[in-house]
């Protein structure tokens, strides 16, 4: 108090406003972020965790997909042996995060190649679709959030909010087979099924190949639109009943220019509702990609589950939990690097 | 002719009045969802659905599981079958009402299991905090890790097809989110000085969680629990699409639009009709839901 008494008010100010004062704040985002990233640690053991557990609640023994079934006694005691599952569980967690860790994840039962190199494949696939999605349905979603937010409680609020929970609403697998029968089977438009000529590895961005992802995209795209609309028209209409919106206009700001004041200030929540979002489509693709057969992780998942392919199940899972982990891991960072007000203590 | 009822409408208001101070929050609450138009008529269209599911065997309806061969995938308006017919000949107006059945069952049953677990446990976490806290939290955040269709359909390609697997894959999805509502809410509420009052007037942990907190409570994770019920008609009817539910004949929405999904290019719109049941359902739900949050707060 005496101190500050003592100094001139021009000296506090710039204290204050200078880069000098700001930059003593810097170390706690930069400390956040570290600790965010430690957290990672746990939760990715934990994940490997319940990965490993699911091969181990399955009914029956893990080995019934590999066994011929007049397989002797000898043989089976064999096979076990070599997978390893004859030692303790603990053990076994212990040796299978190892070679995961070296990106061994076994070979698949019905192929007989590497899980690894299986997925990845399919989740190229999978990006392409969540990506093309994530564009129909985030530039929808804001579009719709901020006309929806500004005209609040007039019929325009009133349709895009019902275009919005229709979106959260509608089962997805089913629009994506309306979809299908509007524009494959009654127009003739797009393709029904597939991603084009080449199969799952010659994906190219031509319209031959991309006739293939309208639908598909279209479809992922309705439930990150919902959610997104309401987000942003809920930002929306917070943020212009502010007070500071009432300054802005008083002092005589043109509507654009309060407009933008608007977007700077939903951009944090927002963005992280997105990034959150194309976690979702990246992990929940199965569905829709089972209706097009759409040649993602998704569908490999399915198939992998319907032949009894424990190895490559796991796997899937364990390679999707962790794109949707680090991806929520960005966008934490990302948001706590946009967003001055942020306090993380 | 018209003064007459005006003025009996004001009489009855006036007397109304001093009763108003009188009314409760849930009353309140229940009278400014019976004004919601739009919240009504969903819950008209679900009591419909619902009446129609229980009472299916008594409304006169072709059996649901006599197929014909002869009389296959029928087009919407053929005589006899206001709906058309299934790809095994079999009435699709007598599946769909049927299919609430265990639809409505499968998709409610996983909200209702994991209302209870994930309210005891965010109760429980929330009031007693501490090392318990973190334990259960940091659990939960585990299973946050995962996106929930990934982690249902992780859970039941595992456990195998199957209702009741269906039901608890969906039920693990949900605990953690009902959880964590309950414990956030629960930790706002416990440092009150209601709370301390009750502790110091000699009440046990047990009772201050089930009488003082739980009334405070559960109204907020109510409402967070019927919005997850259009999530969870739409998982399960999900999982029956992709053949881990319900297994054929059952008549179930989703399951129907799996098998009709063949049928797509000799009878399309027959094909859909089961998922417009589901779209129903769930949009019904989900509008619902919100007009229960508005009307639940008060405040504005």
């Amino acid at each position: 108090m005496l101190y500050s008494r003592k100094q001139p008010l021009i000296r506090r100010l710039r204290a204050t406003f200078s880069h000098k004062g700001r930059r003593k704040k810097e170390p706690n985002v930069f400390a956040y972020i570290a600790r965010r990233i430690v957290y990672v640690v746990p939760i990715v053991i934990s994940v490997a965790l319940v990965c490993f557990l699911l091969v181990h609640i399955t009914p029956g023994d893990p080995l019934v997909a590999v066994l011929p079934a007049d397989a002797s006694q000898e043989l089976a005691a064999q096979l076990r042996a070599a997978y390893g599952f004859d030692r303790p569980l603990p053990v076994q967690f212990g040796l299978w995060l190892m070679r995961a860790l070296h990106g061994d994840l076994g070979n698949s039962i019905a192929t007989g190649r590497p899980v690894l190199a299986e997925v990845m494949r399919a989740v190229g696939n999978t990006v392409t679709l969540a990506i093309a999605a994530a564009i129909i349905g985030f530039t929808m979603g804001i579009l719709l959030g901020l006309i929806a937010g500004y005209f609040r409680e007039t019929w325009i609020d009133k349709l895009a909010t019902s275009f919005a929970i229709a979106g959260v609403s509608v089962p997805h697998y089913w629009l994506g087979m309306v979809l299908v029968i509007i524009f494959s089977v009654e127009l003739n438009w797009l393709p029904a099924v597939g991603a084009g000529s080449g199969g799952s590895t010659a994906w190219a961005w031509d319209w031959e190949h991309l006739r293939y992802l309208v639908l598909p995209a279209i479809t992922t795209s309705v439930i990150p639109m919902g959610i997104v609309t309401r987000t942003v028209r809920a930002l929306t209409g917070d943020i212009l009943s502010q007070d500071f919106v009432e300054a802005l206009r008083a002092k005589g700001l043109h509507e654009t220019g309060v407009f933008r004041h608007v977007i700077k200030n939903a951009a944090p929540t927002a963005l992280a509702v997105m990034g959150l979002q194309l976690g979702y489509m990246l992990g929940g693709s199965i569905l829709i990609e089972t209706v097009f057969s759409w040649p993602g992780s998704g569908f490999l998942l399915n198939s992998a589950i319907f032949q009894r392919d424990l190895p490559l199940l796991q796997g899937t899972i364990l390679i999707l939990a962790l794109f949707f982990v680090f991806l929520n891991l960005l966008v934490d960072i990302a948001q706590a690097a946009i967003d001055p007000r942020i306090k993380r203590g | 002719m018209s003064e007459l009822p005006l003025s009996a409408t004001v009489d009855a208001a006036l007397q109304a009045a001093p009763a108003t101070k009188a009314r409760g929050y849930w009353a309140t609450v229940g009278r400014r969802i019976r004004r919601d138009k739009v919240s009504m008529a969903c819950a008209l269209v679900l009591l419909l659905i619902f009446l129609s599911a229980v009472l299916a065997p008594w409304l006169g309806l072709e059996d649901p599981y006599k197929g014909s061969m002869i009389r296959r995938l029928r087009h919407i308006g053929t005589s006899g079958y206001p709906l058309g017919t299934d790809e095994l000949g079999r009435d699709m107006l007598a599946r769909l009402v049927y299919g609430g059945r265990l639809s409505l069952v499968i998709g409610i049953l996983p909200v209702i299991l994991a209302f209870c677990i994930g309210t005891s446990l965010g109760l429980v976490a929330g009031y007693v905090g501490g090392k318990l806290n973190t334990a259960i939290m940091r659990t939960i955040d585990v299973f946050y890790a995962f996106p929930s269709v990934l982690l249902a359909i992780a859970i039941s390609g595992a456990l195998g097809a199957g209702i009741l697997n269906s039901i608890v894959s969906l039920t693990v999805v949900f605990v953690p989110q009902i959880t964590r509502v309950a414990e956030s809410v629960t930790t706002g509420v416990r440092n009150m000085d209601f709370v301390d009052a009750a502790r110091a007037s000699g009440a046990g942990p047990f009772t201050i969680m089930r009488v003082h907190i739980l009334g405070n409570v559960l109204g907020s994770i109510f409402v967070y629990a019927t919005s997850l019920i259009s999530v969870s008609m739409i998982l399960a009817a999900g999982l029956s699409f992709l053949g881990l539910g319900t297994k054929p004949p059952e008549p179930e929405w989703g399951l129907m639009l799996n098998t009709l999904r063949t049928a797509i290019y000799v009878n399309p719109w027959v094909a859909a009709l089961p998922g417009a049941m589901i779209f129903a359902v769930s949009i019904c739900f989900n509008l619902l839901s919100d007009g229960l949050r508005s009307a639940m707060d008060i405040r504005n």
